[in-house]
């Protein structure tokens, strides 16, 4: 059975003045359980839009998300479905997704606390399998670098027993020598715990590498998905042609790119 | 156009005294070459920023310089404020990340470019205008007469990178100090600016110092590599050979830590990544990252 | 490793809130405050004299055997001083306290569920700011009566919108955080969400501008008793001091000392408040952290 279903979903902002904005302009995709999904785009093509509306933190304007066959609404200042927190998602700015006045400890409790089956985990068996020492646990976010804290938040999100782990841009505010490590991370979580992945970034080169199947997106839309190693070697898309071409490629020859 | 590059020596930078001083740069030899792109990689926190405003005299108030930077036999860490102010965006001039941040957003086009253009050489209004209109032309800003009138806020990012690169070119600059150039960029746009400054090198005969963590941008650009790492110079060689064949190990694990290093998706996959983990170990123990300052 | 750097930045951060709180203005804050706390609450013991009894020649200039001379009923200046101690600063604290309390606890409700509550809240506190504080105040104070009781309350209809105002600022900016947002997703309700996440990174501001209510709120209330809003004779309070003295101005112990006694704990709270901002707002720390690098 499919785990998450979108049909048709747009969302839609009203600009100042009179115009609308499609951030997201009539996406359709299908994601099965424990499949990991690389979404790439450019800057403002609409993917972390896309994102928060699975999460329910942005209203569709129209078409349908669905989740386990259940339908997502808008997360409003209600509790959060329990069947829909089976849908956990990790942010981009490390800086900005622990609470800096709580000991990361008690943030992974947090997680903790929803997953039904409650004794899969324990804090210091998630701090581990996220390459942390369980001492961390009675320490604050501002102890840790950037790094550290995108994996304690990848923690809290396994730690509430997803069965859809989303990444919004998870690694574009790490340091280059991390963004593979934290990326892979993310994948070897989400595979050992069953769970898929929806893996958000403008880096190419990145979801090739732990991303089963890709799909790119411009301007609100998607222009192609595929197996990743298709997509790479043989992109069908005019778009996805000119943003593969335009990655530098680290061989020391000196080629400009696109 | 003059040709004269930038010599580095012994380089020290720190903040503070006593107890609290905090070494920022412990002794950087750097040799800058005019027609050449000199990349500076490393993480943040590798101190290839500050190298980059020590060059321009832009470093923050406090701090303690040592060494020195010669630049057309001035020793630059010599100079007054004022004088320095006669070098720093003329003969050498300096690109940020953000160019939104690097424009006034109150000001058109034109002034900005024309402004500090007439200060620096006394140039009227009219040469001044005809040498912004060349510059904007020489980036491949569309319709240059058009966006002497704009404002940056009518511009996309790439264009506004575009502009800073002319507004740094406007007084014939013989060193231009690039600070993460495409970083806030799309990686589609990003090509066209490293083409851009490509072009720049090759033909004005400038010096670039090419400050990036982008090993990708790096390979794409610089001519020659200098890999950063707590305030020091690790490596310093041709791009080819450092990105072929590192000799240091914090530049063997920066290179192992990209994506497709191993190339085997398999592999990749796999839970063994111990060569990342252990790049991923080398920059956490970086005392000055970001998050522990 | 973790460990040693875990442990280095808390010693830094904990120096770095102590070193603020270091200054001189600071120290003679805390100094002073410190001072009239002790006063406050050892009143009964330290005054010399009962400070109601009418027992000595009436306006002595101050003395060996009356410090601060004798008011125009015969009662020791120095000692109604002193017991005005106890008066005025559990009063001031207390209504700082509550108007704090009911301030940001409306604000924070108004700020995160916004539409009509934010609007019935806000407008009513636009309401009271559309009035001048004092006048509101004496206003209500007057329609009440005359009572230290009721001045509090009519100081704390007209403070209480301060904090509202603040804290829906602050509310606002936070429950966007992606660290609120995480919360929501793990489950949290909206007031698990208000009371776990969003005030405890919100607080601080609060105290802050509280601490430097204090000074305002004795400042307020020695003028609402000085106008005969407040205080009712014979309590010892500092404003219905010197409004006696301003009825005998040739004897101007009346009116100095207490008058003295309102300078410095105002000053003092102010100073304490101005040094606790600098120590707890995360943009002059970042400020800090920003020059250290």
């Amino acid at each position: 059975m499919t785990l998450l279903s979108l049909d048709d979903v747009r969302v839609t902002y009203k600009l100042p003045g009179r115009g609308t904005l499609n951030a997201v302009d009539g996406v359709s995709f299908d994601l099965e359980p424990r499949q990991v999904l690389g979404l790439v785009g450019e800057s403002g093509c609409g993917k972390s839009t896309l994102a928060r509306a699975v999460c329910g933190l942005e209203p569709t304007s129209a078409g349908s998300i669905s989740f386990n066959g259940q339908r997502i609404g808008k997360l409003g200042l209600r509790k959060r479905d329990p069947a829909l927190m089976r849908i956990q998602m990790v942010f981009q700015n490390p800086f900005a997704s622990l609470n800096p006045r709580r000991t990361i400890g008690s943030q992974i409790e947090d997680g903790l606390r929803v997953n039904p089956d409650r004794d899969a985990w324990n804090v210091a068996q998630l701090l581990e399998h996220v390459e942390l020492d369980a001492s961390s646990r009675d320490r604050y976010p501002h102890q840790f670098s950037g790094g550290q804290r995108q994996r304690i938040a990848i923690a809290r999100a396994i730690a509430a027993g997803p069965e859809l782990l989303i990444g919004d841009e998870p690694i574009a505010s790490l340091d280059a020598s991390l963004q593979a490590r934290v990326a892979k991370l993310m994948r070897k979580l989400a595979v050992e715990t069953g769970a898929a992945l929806l893996f958000i970034s403008h880096d190419l080169s990145v979801v090739r590498v732990i991303a089963d199947d890709v799909a790119v997106m411009s301007a609100g839309k998607i222009v192609e998905r595929g197996p990743v190693d298709r997509v790479w070697t043989n992109p069908q898309d005019a778009y996805t042609q000119r943003l593969l071409a335009a990655i530098p490629v680290v061989d020391g020859l000196g080629r400009l790119p696109g | 156009m003059s040709a004269s590059g930038i010599t580095i020596q012994g380089l020290t930078l720190s903040f503070g005294r006593g107890d609290a001083e905090k070494q920022i740069l412990r002794g950087i030899d750097l040799d800058v070459p005019a027609g050449q792109i000199t990349g500076l990689a490393g993480e943040s926190g590798s101190g290839k920023t500050m190298t980059g405003l020590a060059v321009c005299g832009l470093l923050p108030a406090g701090a303690n310089v040592g060494g020195s930077i010669r630049f057309e036999d001035v020793e630059l860490t010599q100079l007054k404020q004022r004088a320095m102010n006669e070098y720093r965006g003329a003969k050498i001039a300096m690109i940020f990340q953000d160019p939104t941040a690097s424009l006034h957003p109150m000001l058109t086009i034109e002034a900005q470019l024309i402004d500090h253009y007439r200060h620096h050489t006394g140039a009227s209004k009219k040469v001044a205008k005809q040498r912004a209109l060349e510059m904007l032309g020489l980036v491949a800003v569309p319709s240059p007469e058009a966006a002497l009138r704009k404002y940056p806020h009518q511009f996309s990012g790439g264009q506004l990178q575009r502009i800073a690169i002319a507004s740094a070119l406007m007084c014939e600059p013989s060193v231009l100090i690039a600070d993460e150039p495409t970083t806030a960029l799309d990686v589609t746009v990003q090509a066209g600016i490293l083409r851009l400054l490509r072009t720049l090198c090759d033909e004005l005969g400038i010096a670039i110092i090419l400050v990036t963590h982008d090993l990708g941008v790096m390979s794409a650009l610089a001519d020659t590599i200098a890999v950063m790492r707590m305030g020091e110079i690790v490596e310093h060689g041709s791009r080819f050979q450092v990105i072929t064949d590192p000799q240091h190990p914090y530049t063997r694990a920066l290179i192992e830590a990209l994506p497709d290093a191993a190339d085997a998706p398999d592999a990749a996959h796999s839970p063994d990544t111990s060569s990342a983990a252990n790049a991923a170990n080398a920059s956490d123990a970086v005392p000055t990252e970001g998050g522990l300052s | 490793m973790t460990d040693v750097l875990a442990v280095q930045t808390k010693r830094r951060s904990r120096l770095r809130i102590s070193k603020q709180l270091r200054t001189p203005l600071a120290l003679t804050g805390g100094v002073i405050v410190a001072f009239w706390l002790l006063v406050a609450v050892f009143a009964p013991l330290i005054r010399p004299f009962d400070p109601l009894a009418q027992d000595f020649d009436r306006l002595q200039a101050p003395s060996a055997a009356h410090w601060f001379g004798t008011d125009q009923v015969g009662r020791d200046v120095l000692s109604r001083v002193i017991s005005g101690a106890q008066v005025s600063i559990p009063l001031a604290l207390m209504l700082v306290i509550f108007a704090m309390l009911i301030g940001s606890v409306l604000g924070a409700i108004a700020g995160y569920f916004g539409k009509a509550l934010d609007e019935t809240i806000m407008r009513i506190a636009d309401l009271v700011f559309a009035f001048p504080t004092i006048i509101l105040a004496m206003v209500i104070a007057a329609s009440l009566g005359p009572s230290l009781t009721n001045a509090v309350i009519a100081m704390l209809i007209v403070s209480w919108p301060a904090y509202a105002r603040v804290t829906r600022s602050l509310v606002l900016g936070a429950r966007n955080a992606e660290y609120v947002v995480a919360g929501r997703l793990l489950g949290n309700g909206p007031f698990t969400s208000l009371s776990k996440d969003v005030l405890p990174n919100v607080v601080s501001p609060v105290v802050v501008l509280a601490t430097l209510d204090v000074g305002t709120a004795i400042l307020l209330l020695s003028g609402l008793s000085f106008l005969g809003l407040g205080a009712v004779p014979p309590t010892p309070d500092w404003g219905a001091m010197v409004s006696d003295g301003v009825q005998n101005f040739s004897s101007w112990w009346i009116a100095a000392f207490p008058g003295l006694a309102i300078l410095t704990v105002v000053l003092a709270f102010n100073f304490l408040g101005d040094a606790l901002r600098d120590a707890l707002d995360p943009r002059s720390q970042e400020a800090v952290q920003g020059r250290a690098l």
